[in-house]
């Protein structure tokens, strides 16, 4: 183990956000398995995916799995790689860039539609200022 | 001790070092696996578009079938064996760490044959 400082929150959130993952993993297989039983039960439990109060659970499950990604690649770079333990600091450096860029970018694009009125294709500010 | 500072320590052989071996193969897999699924599903379609007549346009061929089942199971075995790993950080050797493991087993294998048998039995309508 480790006593304090970068390593050790590494690791930390390396744990959190795999068993955060995991679970949303066996809830996805559950809903994902209604679809043998017919189109009325699978659309009913994808409704509650599309709700706008999902959305953050949404972006905070890609928040987890893209930092678990993306340390888990650090961890493969130490352990393979010689000078790795030497510069694992600035790898973190680097996991964390990568995570914010990827982080806002991907959000991005999940958030987008709630900011779109259903089915006409308008923005919620152009359709506000009709 | 070894020079691992990041992630599991390496074991220095047995069945414990394939385990740890999976861990890092079955890790690059899932970074092309699962963030793959996340950006076709959530940001390129996004769950807006997601419902049964999707799911079974997807599935009407063999290519996303595999993808699923591919990463279902790569993702529940490093899973699982991951919280393998933290039951033996967490608890003391014994009795409930045995019913743990068996506990975690059982729950994995039951979740890997159910996830398995809907892709491969799935027939869209």
């Amino acid at each position: 183990m480790y006593k304090g400082g970068i390593g050790q929150w590494s690791w930390i959130f390396h744990r959190i956000t795999g068993v955060g993952v995991l679970l949303f993993l066996l809830i996805h297989i559950l809903d994902t398995a209604l679809i043998i039983l017919g189109p009325a039960a699978y659309d009913h439990v994808m409704a509650i995916y599309k709700h706008p109060l999902f959305r953050p659970m949404e972006v905070l499950l890609f928040a987890m799995v893209l930092y678990h990604a993306l340390n888990g690649v650090r961890i493969i770079v130490i352990d393979f790689w010689s000078q790795g333990p030497r510069y694992h600091k600035q790898l973190f450096y680097g996991v964390i860039i990568l995570f914010v860029i990827g982080w806002i970018v991907g959000s991005y694009y999940m958030v987008k539609p709630l900011f779109r009125v259903q089915g006409t294709g308008v923005s919620v500010q152009e359709n506000l200022l009709r | 001790m070894n020079s691992t500072i990041a992630g599991h320590p390496r074991p220095s052989g047995g069945i414990e070092l394939y385990a740890w071996l999976f861990m890092r193969i079955s890790g690059l897999a899932l970074i092309f696996l699962a963030l793959g699924h996340l950006v076709i599903m959530h940001m390129i379609h996004t769950v807006d578009h997601i419902d049964y007549q999707f799911v079974a346009g997807r599935y009407a061929g063999l290519f996303w079938r595999g993808y699923d089942l591919a990463m279902l199971l790569l993702a529940l075995i490093h899973g699982a064996n991951g919280i393998r790993y933290l039951i033996d950080d967490y608890t003391r050797p014994g009795k409930w760490r045995k019913i743990s493991i068996r506990a975690l087993y059982a729950v994995t294998g039951i979740f890997a044959v159910m996830g398995t048998w809907v892709i491969v039995a799935f027939q869209p309508r």
